[in-house]
């Protein structure tokens, strides 16, 4: 391993550390900057939603005060913050008291994480690849209308094409499910009925998701194709008497790519907030469900946990994109 | 204003003013007069609960229907609009002038608040913002739509201050800021004079898309019921839809028309940037 790239991989640890350390502070921060006692009036807001009535609030009440100290200094406070995090201790929901906040997010975790990853992956592969198509100049006059769609798609937010999408395919037409994961009857079982019954209820989740981000990666791919191809080494290509094909993939593309990988690790969290209200809109059992959910009824803990579980994650992807940049960048292996 | 009228023919000619710019104006005026007239023509008071019956489909009485609470859909929306706008706009100016603020300090002054301006940006650039936002819009007890830009703004900076550190680092080294430096001008001045006019169009361009990314994580914040839900707005719109499951039951111009005026909104918003872009760097006009 060269120096450049080990001082590449120590930069950005150290920015994927900054991410989680500010994050953390301030969830940690918000909360107490605001007059009164956090726990107090969390547990106000809960009477008044009515989500707590089977719930002994003293138990609740007392438990919290015992465990976040909300009594010691400040520092010790964040502190023990930091240490009950490290336990992947979250605290326990308000509403469904006793359950660990982990818990509900290692339940929705994996429904989040196949929905967006699949989505995204899929959108990014055929939004590069349609985009790329577009820059070429033999491109047909077919495949150029499709520039202003992918335009209008790009600019409407997708969790409003989730809406239309249920409507139509729902609702009107009854070809798919409107809402959940799975039936509601269903066992979860590892066997074939249960898998094309989870694909069934995904499908217009990550339609949504897919049509809302394809155009932003073919129109990103287009306008990279347009800069790459005009550079010298296209002219010197073709002057040789490359294949055309040739040219186009391993000069064009895989130049073009490299700007759409960085700007993949930057719209990520576009990407992220807008799957969160697609899982709201279809009510998919995943963390921006759950996260509704606990907005909803006003569970903080289980609010602040998933915001915090939503950052980490992100930060762990972008971190992983910043690996992946090396294997296609070679200046930077070097 | 002649004057105003001939550098004007002179740039369209130039192709400098495309299509896409005119026809993204057009649309965002369109959308902006939509409430200003409409409003006039309207009585508000049929945009309240219980105002008008409750669940009709659009035609006779009423142009777009009513939704289950009783309320005019067409009243609702001309009302709606404007809200919607303003908390973009509000958002837009705070981000971008608090962006360009610190884009200048990062770039002209560079050393330790270059080093803290750009780590602490490129961080919060990757988070997911909604996430951020649902945390401190979820910890404020009573939510204005004054009060709904400011949370919205308060991640709404750093692409302003990115462009705008970036471009000062270029205009800096050229030969005018040089001359007034020797003439012993002050560096706030030159900063400020000198620097600040040259990058104008590109703080202009990162206005027109804070303000569309302002006006998201609004709709975004309120369609979660995070909003303030008394407030005729496009987000809360949606938000009451899905509350009383609109879709599912059929109602589609409750849901519906909301959602093309947002979607008209950023495709308006859109088109301007592109347009925009290419007024600003003529090189891209000549594709």
């Amino acid at each position: 391993m060269s120096k450049e790239l080990q001082r590449y991989l120590l930069t950005r640890f150290g920015q994927f550390l900054l991410i989680i350390f500010v994050a953390v502070s301030i969830n940690f921060i918000i909360p107490r900057l605001l007059p009164g006692d956090p726990v107090q009036t969390a547990l106000a807001r809960l009477q008044t939603a009515g989500g707590a009535q089977n719930v002994d609030i003293q138990a609740v009440s007392a438990s919290y005060r015992a465990k976040y100290g909300l009594d010691a200094p400040l520092i010790e406070q964040y502190f023990n913050y930091w240490m009950d995090l490290f336990r992947l201790d979250l605290g326990v929901s308000f509403a469904n008291f006793p359950e660990k906040v982990s818990t509900m997010i290692a339940n929705a975790l994996p429904w989040s994480v196949g929905l967006l990853a699949t989505a995204t992956l899929i959108a990014f592969v055929t939004g590069s690849l349609l985009g790329a198509r577009l820059a070429w100049p033999g491109a047909g006059r077919g495949i150029k209308t499709l520039v202003p769609m992918m335009m209008i798609l790009t600019s409407i937010p997708f969790y409003l094409l989730a809406i239309i999408l249920i409507y139509f395919f729902a609702v009107v037409l009854r070809w798919f499910p409107p809402a959940g994961g799975v039936d509601t009857t269903r066992i979860m079982r590892m066997d074939w009925e249960t898998t094309a019954d989870v694909l069934n209820h995904a499908l217009l989740p990550s339609l949504a998701i897919i049509l809302g981000n394809i155009g932003f990666w073919a129109l990103g791919m287009r306008s990279q194709m347009i800069n790459v191809l005009g550079e010298d080494y296209i002219t010197f290509a073709e002057a040789k008497g490359l294949p055309q094909r040739r040219i186009f993939v391993w000069y064009g593309m895989r130049n073009a790519l490299l700007a759409q990988v960085t700007a993949l690790a930057l719209s990520l969290g576009h990407v992220v907030s807008g799957a969160i209200l697609v899982e709201v809109i279809f009510n998919y059992p995943g963390l921006g469900s759950l996260l509704y959910v606990a907005i909803r009824g006003q569970d903080y803990f289980v609010i602040q946990g998933v915001v915090l579980m939503l950052i980490v994650a992100l930060a762990v992807l972008l971190f992983i994109v910043d690996l992946i940049y090396p294997l296609l960048d070679p200046r930077i292996r070097r | 204003m002649n004057r105003f009228f001939v550098s004007l023919r002179r740039n369209y000619e130039q192709g400098r003013i495309s299509g896409i710019l005119v026809l993204g104006l057009a649309i965002l005026i369109a959308v902006v007069l939509f409430g200003a007239i409409g409003s006039l023509f309207v009585d508000p008071i049929n945009a309240t609960v219980g105002a008008v019956r409750p669940r009709r489909p659009p035609g006779g009485d009423y142009f777009l229907g009513t939704d289950s609470q009783g309320r005019d859909m067409w009243t609702l929306l001309i009302y709606a609009t404007p809200n919607t706008l303003k908390m973009g706009l509000i958002a837009g100016f705070i981000g971008v002038g608090f962006g360009t603020v610190l884009g200048l300090i990062a770039g002209h002054f560079g050393g330790v608040a270059d080093a803290i301006i750009r780590v602490i940006s490129d961080a919060l650039l990757t988070v997911p913002a909604i996430a951020v936002l649902v945390v401190i819009a979820g910890n404020i007890d009573r939510m204005s739509t004054l009060i709904m830009a400011m949370v919205v703004a308060s991640l709404g900076w750093m692409f302003t201050t990115r462009t705008v550190r970036a471009q000062v680092l270029s205009v800096r080294e050229k030969a005018y800021v040089e001359v007034a430096r020797v003439n012993g001008e002050g560096p706030w001045e030159i900063l400020f004079a000198e620097i600040m006019p040259n990058i104008m169009p590109y703080i202009v361009a990162s206005f027109v898309g804070t303000v569309s990314g302002s006006i998201l994580a609004v709709i975004g914040l309120e369609a979660l019921g995070l909003g303030a839900l008394e407030e005729m707005t496009l987000g809360n719109t949606i938000y009451w839809s899905q509350q009383s499951s609109a879709v599912l039951r059929g109602y589609w111009w409750w849901w519906g028309p909301p959602i093309v005026v947002i979607a008209l909104i950023f495709i308006g918003l859109f088109l301007t940037s592109v347009g925009f872009d290419r007024f600003a760097n003529p090189r891209l006009a000549r594709r």
